[in-house]
C-alpha cells in the first residue's frame, strides 16, 4: 500500500435558473423558473459531460480492480433536474455508487449559503440532502463539503454536530501561509472534525488551464502531471484535487483531450506506486491530522480572494441575502411543502453570484456562468420573485391565524365569539 | 412650424406637444405647415400639413449659394453629441464624422439628405442640415405663411435661417432648456449657444411654464418683455382608462420617467424608506430607465428596502397605462422640470399625484400635492397621508381628474394665437 494519497473529488451542480420575472407578475404568477433554459442546458451538459464521463469513470474503476476511487457531491438542485430532464444520468451515478469505490458527499440540498445565513435552515438542508443521497444511491454520506467549499471554524463545528467527521475546504493561501495543503488538518474549535484542503494549484491545472494553449506547460499529459504531484507532495501525505465535474467535456471540451488525460491518469498513478487513490472519508482515516487550522472569517474556493465576496460582496447581494434569510422563521411556522421547495431554490448561491460586481480578475468566470447582462438585472429579477414568494408566505401565515381564530371560536363561549368578530370588523 | 418629431413615432414628449399644438391651432383657425426632419407618412395630417425635410433638396437658393452660406454660415458645426462615449471613443467618432462631413457637405447642394430624425451621434450635424433644408423650404413656400414657429433648440437654426431668408417673424417655443438636462454647472455649452442665439433672434419666446420663463430671462439674459408663458395642455381624447387586475394587495406608489439626475429619483428612494419605517402596506415602483438607474438600485439595496422597492426598466406603450392603473399615488420629485406631463396622465387615470414645486406643472395643477424636491420628509408625509386617509385620496383623485380634463390645448393655443398676432405686422 502506497503511503501517499490522491483524493479526487468532483462537484456536480446545476442552478435552477429564474425566468424573466417582472413587477407585473408579482402576486399573479408564482412559477419562477426558466424551465426551457434549465432543460436545454442540463441536457446539453449531460450529453457532453455527465454521461460520457460517468461511463468512463465506471470503466476505469472496473479496469483498475478497485484501485481507482473518486468522490462526488451532487447538489439536490442538480438531482432534481436530472430526475426531470435526464433520468439516465441518475442511473449512471447509481452504477458508480454500486462499485463501492465512489463516495458521495453531503452538502446543502440547494447548494445554498445557508451556512452563513441561518443555522436552522442549514441543518434542514443538510438533512434533506443526506436523505436524498440515501434514497437515490443507497449510501449514507459521512463526509461533508459545503457550497463552494465555504468554511469557517463555526461552520466546522456545526458540521461536526450534524454527524460528519470529515469536511472539505479550500487550501486558501491567506489561511495556510507557509503550511502545505497536502496534509490532513483539523478544525480549530472542534478537533474531531478532519479537514481536507484543496490543492488549488494542481486542481486548477486540470480545471482551468488544461486546454489553454498559451500556457507554457501545454499540453498536459498524465506523466507530466504526476511528476508535479510528486514534486508538490515530496514530504507530504495527500494531494486533494477538487474541481467542478463540468470540467470534463463542458469547461474543457472533449476536443482538448481532457477525457484521454483522465483515462491515462489512474494507470499512470497506480503503476508508479507512490500514490494510491482514496476517497475523502478513507483519507481522514488513513492520515493523521498534523495541525489545526484557524479560520475566523469564511473562506471558499472562489476567485482570487478565496472568500465569500463573490456572493456577498456588494450591497445588492447582501440585501437579497438578508431578505431571503429573514423569512426562515415564518416559513418554519407555516411549514408548507410548496413554499419549502421554492424557498430552497431561491437560496441557491448562483442567484447571488449573478449579482456580483467584481468584474476584474475573475470577471471572465463570472460572465461565463451568468444568464443576466448585468448584476442589476439579476438583482431586480430576484427581488421581484422574492416579493411574490413573500406574499405567498404572508398569505399562508395569515390563513393560519384565521384558522386558529376559528378553532378558538369553536372552543370559546358565545360571549367571546362576538368579541372576535368585532376585532375583525375593526380591521 | 419647425419640429423634430410628430406622433406616432416619438422618443420624447416634444412630438406629443407639437401634435396638441397644431390641433389646437386648427381649432382656433390657424393653419400650420409642420416641417420635420424625417416623416414616415403615417402621421395624422388632419390638423396640419406635414413637410418631410428628407424630401427637399437644397437647390432652390434664389440668389447665390455664397450668399446663402453667408447668411447661414453658423451651421458649420463639426462636433457631435455622444452622451456616454469615453474620450478615446469620442475622438474616434469625431474624427470619423469630420471626414465624412467634409465629403458630404461638398456634394450636399442640389441633393436631398436623409434625416434620421432621431437623437443619435450625429445630432449636431442633423441640426445643421435641418437648418439648410428649413431655409430652403421657407423660401419655397414664402407666400404660404406669416409666422415661423420653432420647437426646442434642435429646430432653432432652421427657424433663424427661415427668418433670415424670408424676413418673417420668428417665435421660438422653449419646451426645455439646457438647465433641465444637466445640473447648473454641467450643461452642454454648444446647445446653450444655439438656445441663446435662437432666443436672441426670436421676436417672441414662448415658454411652457413660468419656471422656464424665469430660466430664459435669468440664465439666458432675454428681455422679459418678449418672453411669454403658454402652459402645456394634454389631449386625452380617445383614451380609455385601462382596467388592470392587481397582483399585489399593498398600495403602490409610482415614479415614472427617465431615471436621471433632474428627475430627482434619489429623493423618491429616501422618501420611500421613510414611509416604509411607518407602514409595511405599500410598495414603491420606479418605472423607466436612465443613467442613474444602477445607482438607484444600489441606493435602495443599501437602505434595505429592495423587497418593497421595485424597478421595472423602460416601459412601452400599454405598459405605461398599466403602470398608472396599478398605482395609488404618483410622484414626480423633479429637481428641474419645465412642465412635466406625467402627473397629468396619472391624475387622468384617477391617481393622486405629488409633484415638486420645481416643476412647471405645479403652476397649473391645484389638486396635486406640491413639495420641494429636496424635502423628503414632506414627500413621505404626503405619501403616508394619501395611503392612509381614504377621504383625502378620493378627494384628490376626483378633483384631479376633473382638473386635468380642463387643461385643453384649445385654450393654450388661443393664447399662442395672440402671440402670433402680436408679431405679425
Amino acid at each position: 500500500m502506497a503511503t501517499k494519497s490522491i483524493c479526487l473529488y468532483f462537484q456536480v451542480h446545476q442552478p435552477t435558473r429564474l425566468r424573466l420575472y417582472r413587477f407585473f407578475d408579482i402576486g399573479k404568477d408564482s412559477h419562477y423558473y426558466d424551465d426551457f433554459a434549465n432543460r436545454t442546458i442540463l441536457r446539453r451538459i449531460a450529453q457532453k459531460c455527465y454521461l460520457p464521463m460517468n461511463a468512463q469513470l465506471l470503466e476505469l474503476i472496473t479496469q483498475n480492480n478497485g484501485k481507482f476511487k473518486v468522490a462526488f457531491s451532487i447538489s439536490g438542485s442538480a438531482l432534481e433536474q436530472f430526475q426531470r430532464f435526464a433520468p439516465e444520468v441518475i442511473d449512471s451515478f447509481r452504477a458508480l455508487a454500486q462499485t463501492g469505490n465512489v463516495e458521495f458527499l453531503c452538502e446543502t440540498y440547494n447548494h445554498s449559503l445557508a451556512s452563513l445565513g441561518s443555522a436552522s435552515e442549514f441543518q434542514h438542508q443538510v438533512n434533506k440532502h443526506k436523505k436524498a443521497i440515501e434514497e437515490l444511491f443507497g449510501v449514507t454520506p459521512t463526509a461533508f463539503r459545503n457550497t463552494e467549499l465555504i468554511y469557517s471554524d463555526a461552520i466546522g463545528e456545526e458540521v461536526y454536530n450534524l454527524g460528519f467527521k470529515t469536511m472539505l475546504t479550500e487550501g486558501a493561501r491567506h489561511i495556510m501561509g507557509w503550511q502545505s495543503p497536502n496534509f490532513v488538518y483539523c478544525c480549530a474549535t472542534q478537533p474531531k472534525l478532519r479537514l481536507l484542503l484543496r490543492n488549488y494549484s494542481l486542481s486548477d491545472d486540470i480545471a482551468f488551464r488544461f486546454s489553454n494553449r498559451s500556457w507554457e506547460m501545454w499540453p498536459l499529459t498524465a506523466e507530466k502531471y504526476l511528476s508535479w504531484v510528486k514534486e508538490s507532495a515530496k514530504n507530504d501525505d495527500i494531494v486533494n484535487l477538487f474541481m467542478d465535474y463540468e470540467t470534463f467535456g463542458e469547461h474543457q471540451s472533449a476536443g482538448s483531450g481532457i477525457f484521454d488525460f483522465m483515462k491515462a491518469l489512474p494507470e499512470t498513478v497506480i503503476s508508479d506506486g507512490t500514490f494510491e487513490f482514496v476517497t475523502p472519508s478513507q483519507a481522514t482515516r488513513k492520515h493523521k491530522p498534523v495541525s489545526d487550522i484557524e479560520v475566523f472569517d469564511p473562506i471558499s474556493w472562489a476567485d482570487e480572494e478565496r472568500d465569500v465576496t463573490a456572493w456577498l460582496g456588494n450591497e445588492l447581494q447582501q440585501e437579497a441575502f438578508n431578505k431571503v434569510y429573514a423569512m426562515t422563521e415564518k416559513l418554519s411556522i407555516v411549514n408548507d411543502p410548496d413554499l419549502w421547495e421554492d424557498y430552497g431554490h431561491l437560496q441557491e448561491s448562483d442567484h447571488f453570484y449573478y449579482m456580483c460586481t467584481k468584474f476584474f480578475s475573475d470577471g471572465e468566470v463570472h460572465k461565463y456562468f451568468n444568464p443576466y447582462d448585468t448584476p442589476y438585472e439579476a438583482f431586480i429579477n430576484y427581488m421581484n420573485v422574492l416579493s411574490d414568494f413573500q406574499i405567498r408566505l404572508d398569505e399562508k401565515r395569515a390563513a393560519m391565524d384565521v384558522k386558529e381564530t376559528l378553532i378558538e371560536e369553536v372552543k370559546a363561549p358565545v360571549k367571546k365569539k362576538t368579541k372576535t368578530t368585532k376585532t375583525v370588523k375593526k380591521k | 412650424m419647425f419640429g423634430w418629431e410628430f406622433p406616432p413615432h416619438i422618443a420624447g414628449g416634444l412630438g406629443t406637444a407639437c401634435e396638441g399644438i397644431v390641433k389646437g391651432l386648427a381649432y382656433n383657425g390657424v393653419q400650420t405647415l409642420f416641417v420635420m426632419p424625417s416623416a414616415s407618412g403615417d402621421e395624422d395630417q388632419s390638423a396640419t400639413t406635414i413637410i418631410n425635410a428628407s424630401d427637399v433638396a437644397v437647390d432652390t437658393v434664389s440668389e447665390s449659394v455664397e450668399e446663402y452660406l453667408d447668411k447661414v454660415k453658423f451651421i458649420h458645426i463639426g462636433t457631435n453629441m455622444v452622451p456616454y462615449a469615453d474620450p478615446e471613443e469620442f475622438s474616434r467618432l469625431v474624427e470619423e464624422d469630420r471626414r465624412r462631413q467634409v465629403k458630404d457637405f461638398s456634394i450636399s447642394y442640389g441633393q436631398k439628405y436623409k434625416f434620421s430624425g432621431k437623437y443619435g451621434a450625429n445630432l449636431m450635424e442633423e441640426v445643421a442640415r435641418y437648418a439648410m433644408v428649413g431655409g430652403t423650404i421657407a423660401l419655397q413656400r414664402k407666400d404660404e405663411f406669416d409666422v415661423i414657429h420653432a420647437h426646442d433648440w434642435l429646430t432653432y437654426y432652421a427657424g433663424i435661417a427661415a427668418k433670415e431668408l424670408t424676413g418673417k417673424p420668428l417665435v421660438i417655443h422653449v419646451h426645455a432648456t439646457s438647465f433641465d438636462r444637466g445640473s447648473v454647472d454641467n450643461i452642454d455649452t454648444r446647445v446653450f449657444a444655439i438656445e441663446k442665439r435662437g432666443m436672441l433672434m426670436a421676436d417672441r419666446v414662448v415658454t411652457v411654464s413660468d419656471l422656464t420663463r424665469n430660466i430664459v430671462i435669468n440664465r439666458y439674459g432675454i428681455d422679459p418683455a418678449k418672453v411669454v408663458t403658454v402652459h402645456n395642455a394634454v389631449d386625452f381624447s380617445g383614451r380609455e382608462n385601462m382596467q388592470v387586475e392587481r397582483g399585489v394587495k399593498e398600495k403602490v406608489v409610482t415614479f415614472l420617467g427617465r431615471i436621471t439626475y433632474q428627475k430627482g429619483p434619489e429623493y423618491f428612494i429616501e422618501a420611500a424608506a421613510k414611509v416604509l419605517k411607518r407602514t409595511k402596506n405599500v410598495r414603491f415602483v420606479m418605472a423607466g430607465s436612465g443613467d442613474m438607474m444602477n445607482r438607484c438600485i444600489r441606493h435602495a439595496a443599501r437602505l434595505g428596502i429592495s423587497d418593497r422597492f421595485h424597478f421595472t426598466g423602460f416601459l412601452r406603450g400599454a405598459d405605461v397605462q398599466k403602470m398608472f392603473a396599478l398605482s395609488d399615488v404618483y410622484i414626480m420629485p423633479s429637481i428641474s422640470e419645465p412642465f412635466g406631463i406625467s402627473p397629468l396622465e396619472a391624475m387622468r387615470t384617477g391617481v393622486p399625484s405629488i409633484i415638486s414645486k420645481q416643476s412647471g406643472a405645479a403652476e397649473v395643477l391645484k389638486y396635486a400635492f406640491k413639495v420641494d424636491f429636496w424635502d423628503v420628509d414632506a414627500m413621505a408625509d404626503d405619501i403616508y397621508a394619501l395611503l392612509h386617509y381614504p377621504a383625502l385620496a378620493d378627494f384628490s383623485a376626483r378633483e384631479g381628474y376633473d382638473e386635468v380634463n380642463t387643461l385643453k390645448w384649445n385654450g393654450a393655443t388661443a393664447k399662442l394665437k395672440k402671440v402670433y398676432e402680436s408679431v405679425v405686422k
